[in-house]
């Protein structure tokens, strides 16, 4: 590593981070739907294909 | 032909379109992407492990010195941006033209992580400039068409999710994805069409790559890796979307309930 490694180092950090955000708010959002959809069910509401 | 050698043909025609159909089934997709998702994720991780790996033990280039490190995930991040649009292209000609709620899934679902992509692409490619160029931008026609890029998937974005109907606005985005993938071309070939300061294909070329093997596997492996990562969020966002509409159904069916009663 060289006078440069800040940069190096830099672009890493951004990435995991951009991409560490993104893979949370993926896997956030699956959890919050499966959540409401489970809240739903319980309250009795089916979809139309969904009923027997 | 014969009848029975017809009968064969047909019916394998028909297996093979009954089986893209039925994966064309939200329920069933769902179902296949249950079974996946794990699998294609841990094979990106052990790829990106591997590549993080080979990217810190390669030699440094005799001209960027260890700034080539950047290159590892610049270039993976400007390919996929570039590919995450052509999925988005692909499903939005089935949009249109089969008027398949699932492509416009796939499209809606894509766009967040193409630009997340994107973005990375001109951090990256910014912080690589700083040192090699003296500048972390300059207007030339490679870095202002990856720009352009990034906001038409800001813009795509928006129109996803902008109207209440989603039908109606899957098919505005298609439009707008459809007439955006003639910047593709213009992406690729800007290096050289104009006098940029962007250095030409080293990978992608005619006469094979520029670059010593040293330096190109652990690239391969970046991208390959980063590829994984890309389907492995964007099967995992497609689903989400697909549970997203189907609550909205429901709470539709649920309002409509009410209002019967």
């Amino acid at each position: 590593m060289t006078d440069h490694a800040g940069f190096v180092l830099g672009s890493y950090a951004v990435s995991v981070f951009v991409i560490g955000a993104l893979a949370l708010w993926i896997l956030r959002d699956h959890r919050t739907r499966k959540a409401e959809l489970a809240a739903l069910e319980q309250a009795g509401i089916k979809r139309r294909s969904g009923k027997p | 032909m014969t009848s029975e050698a017809y009968d064969n043909v047909m019916s394998s025609t028909e297996s093979i379109s009954s089986r893209l159909s039925g994966l064309a089934n939200p329920t069933r997709f769902l179902d296949l992407v249950r079974r996946v998702l794990p699998w294609l994720a841990g094979v990106s991780v052990i790829l990106l492990a591997a590549g993080l790996y080979m990217s810190f033990t390669a030699p440094e280039d005799y001209q960027q010195g260890t700034t080539v490190r950047i290159m590892f995930i610049h270039v993976p991040f400007a390919w996929l941006s570039m590919m995450a649009w052509s999925v988005m292209a692909v499903a939005a000609l089935g949009t249109l033209i089969w008027r398949h709620p699932l492509a416009d899934v796939a499209a809606k679902a894509a766009a967040p992580i193409g630009a997340s992509f994107t973005l990375l692409a001109l951090i990256t490619g910014s912080l690589w400039g700083k040192p090699m160029w003296g500048t972390y931008w300059v207007w030339d026609a490679r870095l202002t068409s990856v720009f352009v890029l990034f906001l038409m998937y800001l813009g795509v974005i928006a129109l996803t999710r902008a109207l209440e109907d989603a039908a109606l606005s899957a098919r505005a985005a298609a439009i707008l994805i459809l007439v955006g993938a003639i910047n593709l071309p213009v992406i690729k070939f800007s290096v050289d069409w104009w006098n940029t300061l962007h250095q030409p294909a080293a990978v992608f070329r005619l006469d094979g790559p520029t670059i010593h093997p040293t330096l190109l596997w652990p690239l391969a492996i970046m991208a390959l890796g980063f590829t994984c990562l890309f389907f492995t969020l964007h099967l995992a966002a497609m689903s989400n979307e697909i549970l997203a509409r189907r609550i909205s159904a429901m709470r539709r069916l649920a309002a409509r309930q009410t209002g019967d009663a």
